[in-house]
């Protein structure tokens, strides 16, 4: 019962926000009270395990071992970058976030505009097109791991067409192209809805005005939908990018890194070595490049976004 | 008006949510306990497996109606994650009291301190094949109840009708005879894949299987003499020599880069001419082809034919609060007839002789004798030190991407160099 009038109060301060603020001290703690939860999870969750990993990753910690973690300098980013498999896995999903990044996101608009139309039956589509966004992704990677198969779905229906596909997943030049085609598929869903709610945000007097002033359809999106659009573009923008970086679960169910490193990544690599092969501190090294690395696009990301905020 | 009180409700909801979410969290802290009140959990990697999961769940049963004192719990999990939460749960000291563990892991995980050596059970294990015993250090961490051996699967009308001799224990087939072998088969055009050597199967089946061929050739994962470097035996011109062969089998057309998922399956369906796997298959196989069907010993690739040795064993953990009730059940489990059921249900090789008597297949003359034999001439242990766990994923990657077509003499001297470097940060084991 505590919960829902600390809600209430929560839900009277978000609506007073704009009235010069009264009796601030109450809500001041109500606030805190309301912190409180998320702060420690992300606490607890968060911060503790980024703090262990910036200790651990100068040393030589094992999972399993009665020996004493020793602090070793900076030998494990020197091993790492004399570790061929982390610069394939770099590369590997540099191309990844680089490619599904537009991919993703220009298919996601198609569709959102597609279901936007005043029709009968786009409920039904949008309901087909989020399905694989409620679909595990393991399910779905099982699923695709079949069709990609030598003589699987895709390649029977490629045969139709006189084309002798691949072996999707067995061969390194297909295998991560295989990949994103299959996560931007899966993802695609979810930004679709994203940017259903953005188109929907932009009012109809617009369109109306710019029918008035003759354009066709292609100025109406160039010039009312897209800048309508800005807030939800930096918004998807950044939530392909982070998990795009975040690539693992496909990867480890359906090709583990292989073949030949082809379809390694930076955080299955760092799985592998944290936990099959036991090694902590370098797997924090790892974590710890990786986060540097995140934290350097998410930069490059909040200024490219504050610059036209500004504007 | 409507919008507001939608708001408010969803508020509301969020807000009920996230102490429900903490509590969930704190309940999933504290669900497994060592031994408590005479309780003891048992982990066992067999949730996928039937019938090895009611062979042991029978043992567990008559366990605890034999006496009052102590109850054994089972969790099953599914083998492909069964490592990892051991070890996940190890970091945490949350180990159960019993656990059964991978042959080669025993002395990584004994070496660690989180098994405890099985004090008191020497006299009933003295009668144990020595392969299904895990040791480290002097000490016997844990037995197993079964092993199981390598073969080529075939059937007696696929040679005949190539004209291919079938070998036997004293005279397997020479490397040239069996290459010769797989090439006619391939001429003839009427099987997918002449050689079947399930690279489908994941996990721990890449060393246990194929570091065999490497030995077989006179190669080794690592040096034994005191396992401090992979120099040589990993990397050496034998262990080339195996890597060139290996990914020719592919190159040749003589073994799919990648199996089907059910390589048995295939196998029995006539898509394959010759199976390489473990003598679970032999069931399967026999009902498909009947006396037809024959289990030939692998080839001799230059060393004589080599097959793994060890397979799962149980244990007991170092921080289980009643070790004296989980030596009990141990002692207990121990017995022959329990060997012989297990072994039976699981169609395994028993560990015992006593236990082989009383298997169907495995008296004397029995069908199922040269698994035996196989076990007792060919098997060799996967390397006995800590650093295996390591050793193992090292091997699985270079064999696949050596598979792949990667250059074998690189791909080699990196695995050698990853190897070295983990046996020296762990001042090699000592």
């Amino acid at each position: 019962m505590t919960t829902i009038t600390a809600a209430e109060n929560a839900s009277a301060v978000t609506g007073r926000k704009r009235e010069p603020v009264k009796g601030s001290r109450s809500s001041t703690t109500t606030a805190l009270l309301m912190l409180l939860p998320a702060g420690i999870l992300l606490i607890t969750f968060l911060l503790i395990p980024i703090g262990l990993t910036f200790g651990l990753a100068f040393t030589n910690a094992r999972l399993i071992s009665p020996r004493p973690a020793e602090f070793i300098g900076v030998d494990n980013f020197v091993r790492l970058f004399a570790d061929d498999t982390f610069w394939a896995s770099l590369r590997n999903t540099i191309i990844f976030a680089a490619v599904i990044v537009p991919v993703q996101s220009a298919c996601a608009l198609g569709l959102a505009l597609l279901v936007n139309v005043k029709m009968r039956g786009t409920n039904f589509f949008r309901t087909v097109y989020f399905l694989p966004v409620v679909t595990s992704m393991v399910v779905v990677s099982m699923l695709w791991l079949f069709m990609y198969q030598k003589n699987g779905l895709i390649n029977q229906v490629l045969l139709k067409f006189g084309i002798d596909g691949p072996d999707w997943l067995g061969d390194p030049h297909t295998a991560l192209l295989a990949i994103i085609l299959m996560s931007a598929w899966q993802a695609m869903g979810f930004h679709m809805v994203i940017w259903l709610s953005g188109l929907q945000t932009i009012p109809g007097e617009l369109y109306e005005a710019a029918e008035l002033d003759g354009a066709g359809n292609w100025e109406k999106f160039r010039y009312v939908t897209w800048p309508g659009l800005r807030a939800t573009r930096t918004f998807i923008l950044i939530t392909i990018t982070i998990s795009a970086f975040a690539l693992f679960t496909q990867v480890n169910i359906m090709t583990q890194g292989g073949p030949l490193d082809s379809t390694s990544t930076v955080v299955l690599m760092a799985v592998r070595t944290g936990f099959q092969q036991q090694q902590t501190g370098y797997a924090s090294a790892i974590s710890l490049v990786f986060f540097v690395l995140v934290l350097a696009v998410t930069l490059v990301n909040r200024y490219v976004t504050r610059d036209k905020d500004a504007r | 008006m409507k919008l507001t009180t939608t708001k408010r409700v969803a508020v509301g909801l969020l807000a009920a949510a996230l102490p429900l979410s903490m509590a969930a969290c704190t309940k999933g802290g504290s669900s497994s306990s060592g031994g408590a009140g005479g309780e003891l959990t048992m982990w066992t990697h067999n949730a996928g497996n039937k019938a090895e999961l009611a062979a042991i769940t029978n043992i567990v049963n008559d366990y605890n109606k034999s006496q009052t004192k102590y109850k054994v719990k089972i969790q099953a999990f599914p083998q492909d994650s069964y490592n990892q939460s051991v070890v996940a749960a190890a970091a945490s000291k949350k180990l159960p009291c019993i656990l059964d563990i991978d042959g080669p892991n025993v002395p990584n995980w004994a070496w660690a301190g989180y098994l405890a050596p099985l004090d008191g059970l020497d006299a009933a294990l003295s009668k144990y094949l020595p392969t299904v015993l895990g040791k480290w250090d002097n000490k016997t961490y844990s037995y197993g109840y079964y092993d199981v051996a390598l073969v080529m699967v075939t059937r007696k009308t696929i040679l005949d009708k190539y004209g291919i001799r079938v070998p036997t224990v004293d005279q397997p087939w020479t490397k040239d005879e069996f290459t010769a072998a797989l090439k006619k088969i391939k001429a003839s055009g009427d099987f997918a894949n002449p050689l079947d050597i399930a690279t489908s199967f994941t996990g721990e089946w890449w060393p246990y299987a194929y570091s065999p061929m490497l030995q077989s050739f006179g190669g080794d994962l690592i040096n034994r003499d005191g396992y401090k470097t992979a120099e040589g035996s990993l990397n050496g011109p034998k262990a080339v020599e195996w890597a060139t062969w290996f990914r020719s089998l592919v190159t040749d057309g003589l073994v799919p880069l990648k199996s089907g998922a059910d390589p048995a399956k295939d196998f029995i369906n006539g898509k394959s001419a010759i199976l390489y796997n473990g003598t679970w298959t032999a069931v399967d196989t026999r009902k498909a082809f009947g006396k037809d069907t024959l289990f030939l010993p692998p080839p001799d690739l230059g060393n004589g034919p080599k097959i793994g040795g060890g397979s799962w064993q149980w244990g007991i953990s170092q921080n289980c609060s009643d070790q004296a009730g989980a030596l009990d059940y141990m002692k207990f489990a121990a017995q022959d007839k329990y060997v012989a059921s297990v072994a039976r249900d699981t169609n395994n090789i028993p560990a015992t002789d006593a236990a082989a008597a009383q298997v169907k297949g495995y008296e004397k003359g029995g069908e199922n004798q040269v698994f035996l034999d196989y076990a007792k001439k060919f098997a060799v242990l996967r390397p006995v030190t800590p650093g295996y766990p390591f050793i193992a994923t090292e091997f699985t990657k270079t064999a696949q991407d050596i598979l792949n077509g990667a250059d074998p003499k690189t791909a080699l001297d990196q695995a050698v160099k990853d190897i070295d470097a983990n046996q020296k940060s762990n001042g090699y084991f000592q």
